[in-house]
């Protein structure tokens, strides 16, 4: 994988080349809409309805905006201008899991590693945040929240950890042990909401955390927008400066991209392995962690909404850069969200989103396809290699 | 006589380097052309090019006198062009069958894969051109050159009558050569005509009709092989004397930095492929490795490296036991690698050249302060090397993968001569250099003994083991058969020696 936002690049004066990487990406996306369209069409309903409740859902609409800015700046009166920008605000919402889950599978990626597990890393870590959210008492914002996202945390790297030893160890597959890891996840959660979890009442779902644990909001209900999008901006350059700056990232870019170099300049691959599964387990905690602790508050059954399998295909359409998960993630955090808006304003289903998604993924994991319908000629080099297959 | 392949005026660019400019090139029918060149000075390019892979900037080709456009491999198969890549193409998992039908893939009634019939055919090759190849075989059972001839096959297949063999010889033993040049001979008879690249120059006298020399991606000439030296052919490829033997004064071997004592180790498949080997490698003396590939020597330096675990024996380096002992204790004990394997090991061709240069040592000063990579030193140092070990590449920002593959092994060694070292551990070091840089590498090696290194050299080429060594261990079947001084021991007795055979016994059995 060519690096492209390392210095190195930039120094050599290569932006054409940054422009030819983010050639197939946003060909992709434009393509997979058009083809959305096409659907639409077939099924009978409008397309610029469609694509304009699309729109208005993820960003808002631009005339109301308008209008709030004018009674805002008459007036004082911001409620107006609040309800203009939620759709954005929830976009952005919507997108902070998405980062946070597409980080981890990123990472995986990059030491060649195929972690399916983030779903339920993502579970584990919501619970474990949830728990400290919750049942620690009396502690200070300040002492409680970082609590409680550490929580979240560690319960995923646990979760990711375990697989990536068993592969190091064992040269268990990665796929096949994060998958039961999800299968264990989501039982335990069933029995922890319905027994030791489970707030009272009739409802399997935690008890809410104390307002000491959430993640602050910057604005008044509806608006959910709060500090963990920004958290998950951090964390992206976190992980960026990781990969590329440091002797640990390159270490495990070294066993991704050529296990036997690695083995042969002295990295020791079993220590990686492990160290990116634990690490890549706790980005997908945080995920969870982010989510209730900054919008839902409490963890119930059905808790994820497929998060943690989004992120696979969130992490090849980033290349498995960080920024480039930052932008799919936003990517899919604004169709997710416009999608709602798309299917009660202008009757179209839900589905027809995915149906994109899907079709930007096929896009982006086949190259070729865009290449020859666009006609580009591909610069023959080195192809993207992200995983090593399934075999060995 | 008819030229049954013409590159006119061939260009072609990189960013930042012109790989072949203005070149001109002519194969005649049922002819062999040589094509001679430096590390980097455009042969694969123009082959591929040639192959359709690439696309030329400029210029045009013909073939049997018709213009032709060439826009993909399907195009040059139908033109009757194929070619056996430098570094081979072949899936490991599948059989010779499935590799070669992979792409054309023959059915019955349009649906059932019809292998018995390629299986059939591949035997009728084989049989016609002298190849014995088992098309049930897999071809990660199978010796490279073996393989090789896979990729013949798989050209010859797709009824290929204009050939390419890049570099074929690289990774072949003097046996195997023997073999492939009695391949070409039959292909040349039955009417093939064949572009040969090499930097062996003894093969291309030897075999060649016709010598076109590029240097700096431009013909530099042609030259009739009956009128050309070894040394003539040297010059014109690095455009100055090139001197083939390597000048080295007498070596002053001081005390033991590896001792190694009935040393056993298994391969990665578990078979046993050194056996008791015992042998010992002082300072400031090249003990050489000389034996046909596949007798033991890759798995000794697995061993010796960390790769591999002992199976039994021992091996002492610095008077310090080597045993359940990391790749990295090892290295920072002051052993240096040039692996035999330069994709496998030796490089991380997706990374680039300046990550390349500091593989083995950026967890160091200068190249990290803490946890953290300082790019400043990693960019000098890999200036330095590329300026000092002459790495033709346009800088050190793009990937180890685009370099020539002569230009890899360059870098490889480069960075494992730039730290100081007790030992020096060579596998087939100079494998595909042109002769300026195999004259720059030995007079390295030679610099790194006369400073008081260690140095195991381990090479399947007789003529780089005489150069370099002080005296010559000759493996056979995972053991040693002898170890001999090399200023008094001759081919013949090496040659014997590596065949399993003592010289003392066969005269005594004659
Ligand atoms: N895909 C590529 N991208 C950029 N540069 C390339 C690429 N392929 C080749 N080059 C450059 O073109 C030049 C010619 O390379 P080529 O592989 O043709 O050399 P060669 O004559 O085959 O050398 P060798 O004997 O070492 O195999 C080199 O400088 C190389 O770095
Ligand atoms: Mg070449």
């Amino acid at each position: 994988m060519s690096e492209t936002a390392t210095p190195s690049q930039t120094k050599t004066g290569n932006r054409s080349s940054l422009a030819q990487e983010l050639l197939v990406p946003v060909l992709a996306v434009v393509t997979g809409l058009i083809i959305g369209a096409i659907v639409i069409v077939a099924s009978g309903a409008n397309v610029f309805d469609a694509y304009g409740a699309l729109f208005t859902g993820s960003f808002g609409s631009p005339i109301r905006l308008i209008e709030g800015l004018q009674v805002y700046f008459s007036t004082g009166e911001t409620k107006e201008l609040l309800r203009a920008i939620y759709p954005f605000t929830e976009s952005l919402v919507t997108a902070t899991p998405y980062i946070f889950a597409g980080l981890s599978v990123a990472l995986g990626f990059r030491a060649g590693l195929f972690n399916i597990g983030a779903e339920g890393q993502f579970f584990i870590g919501a619970l474990c945040s949830a728990f400290v959210g919750y049942s620690v008492k009396g502690l200070p914002m300040i002492i409680h929240l970082p609590l409680a996202i550490l929580a979240g945390a560690l319960g995923g790297a646990l979760w990711g950890m375990i697989p990536g030893y068993l592969k190091a160890k064992f040269g268990a597959h990665e796929v096949v042990n994060t998958i039961m890891m999800n299968w264990i996840a989501f039982r335990l959660s069933d029995w922890l909401l319905n027994g030791p979890m489970k707030a009272s009442g009739f409802r399997p779902v935690t008890p809410n955390v104390l307002p000491t644990a959430e993640l602050p909001r910057f604005f008044d209900d509806p608006l959910r927008f709060n500090l963990g999008f920004f958290l998950a901006l951090l964390v992206a350059y976190l992980v960026y400066w990781f990969l590329f700056k440091t002797t640990t990232g390159f270490e495990i870019r070294s066993v991704g991209a050529n296990p036997d170099a690695a083995k042969y300049a002295g990295m020791s691959i079993v220590k990686n392995l492990v160290l990116v599964m634990a690490l890549a387990g706790g980005l997908a905690g945080m995920a969870g962690s982010a989510q209730v602790l900054g919008v839902d508050h409490w963890v119930g059954q059905g808790f994820s909404a497929g998060y943690g399998f989004d992120a696979i295909a969130l992490a090849l359409l980033g290349k498995s850069h960080p920024f480039g998960v930052v932008l799919s993630a936003l990517l899919f955090g604004f169709l997710r969200s416009g999608a709602t808006n798309m299917q009660s304003r202008a009757g179209i289903p839900i589905d027809i989103i995915s149906i994109i998604q899907g079709l930007v993924i096929v896009f982006i994991a086949a190259p070729a396809i865009i290449r020859w319908f666009y006609r580009i000629r591909s610069i023959k080099t080195e192809e993207t290699v992200l995983t090593r297959g399934w075999g060995k | 006589m008819t030229n049954v392949l013409e590159l006119r005026g061939i260009t072609k660019r990189f960013p930042g380097v012109i790989a072949n400019e203005n070149v001109d090139v002519t194969l005649r029918e049922g002819k062999i052309l040589a094509l001679l060149g430096e590390n980097g000075a455009g042969k694969t390019t123009l082959m591929n090019i040639l192959y359709g892979l690439y696309k030329p900037d400029e210029g045009h080709i013909a073939v049997r006198g018709k213009q032709v456009e060439i826009h993909g491999p399907n195009d040059a198969i139908a033109q009757g062009i194929g070619m056996v890549h430098q570094h081979f193409m072949l899936v490991p998992v599948m059989t010779v069958t499935e590799n070669v039908m992979l792409g054309i893939e023959p059915t019955k009634n349009g649906i059932i894969l019809d292998k018995e019939k390629v299986a059939q055919r591949i035997r009728e090759i084989s049989d016609q051109y002298g190849l014995e190849v088992d098309p049930h075989a897999y071809i990660k059972d199978l010796p490279v050159g073996i393989q090789q001839r896979v990729e013949i096959i798989k050209v010859l297949y797709r009824q290929a009558d204009i050939l390419i063999l890049d570099e074929p010889t690289a990774v072949l033993t003097p046996q195997e050569v023997e073999g492939l040049f009695k391949i070409i001979d039959t292909l040349i008879k039955s009417g093939k005509s064949i572009i040969f690249i090499t930097h062996k120059l003894k093969e291309v006298l030897a075999v060649a009709d016709d010598i076109t020399v590029l240097r700096l991606g431009k013909v530099v000439g042609s030259i009739d092989p009956k009128e050309a030296t070894s040394q003539k052919l040297a010059s014109m490829m690095v455009g100055r004397d090139v001197s083939l033997v390597v000048e080295k004064g007498k070596a002053k071997p001081g005390e033991p930095v590896l001792v190694v004592d009935g040393l056993a180790v298994r391969d990665e498949r578990q078979n046993l492929t050194v056996r008791g080997v015992s042998f010992e490698v002082r300072k400031g003396e090249v003990l050489g490795v000389a034996g046909v590939q596949g007798n033991g020597q890759t798995e000794l330096v697995y061993a010796l490296t960390g790769l591999l675990p002992i199976e039994g024996g021992t091996i002492r380096l610095l008077n310090e036991p080597i045993r359940h002992t990391s790749p990295r204790e090892i290295l920072e004990r002051g052993v240096a690698h040039i692996p035999e394997d330069r994709q496998r090991h030796g490089l991380i061709l997706t990374f680039p050249i300046h990550d390349n240069m500091m593989l083995c040592t950026y967890y160091k000063n200068p190249f990290a302060r803490g946890i953290t990579l300082q790019e400043k030193p990693i960019f000098n140092n890999a200036e330095e090397l590329v300026k000092q070990f002459d790495v033709r590449t346009p800088n050190i920002y793009v990937n180890a993968g685009t370099l020539s593959g002569g230009n890899q092994q360059k870098v490889i060694v480069a960075r494992e001569f730039s730290r100081p070292i007790e030992l020096l551990i060579a596998s087939q070091p100079t494998r595909g250099l042109d002769v300026g840089s195999i004259e720059y590498i030995h007079k390295q090696i030679i610099k790194k003994r006369d400073e008081g290194s260690g140095v195991l050299v381990v090479s399947s080429e007789l003529d780089e083991i005489l150069a370099l060594s002080d005296r010559i261990a000759v493996m056979y079947k995972g053991q040693i058969m002898d170890i001999v001084d090399a200023n008094k021991t001759s081919k013949e007795q090496l040659g014997l020696l590596m065949a399993g055979v003592h010289p003392t016994d066969a005269k005594n059995t004659k």
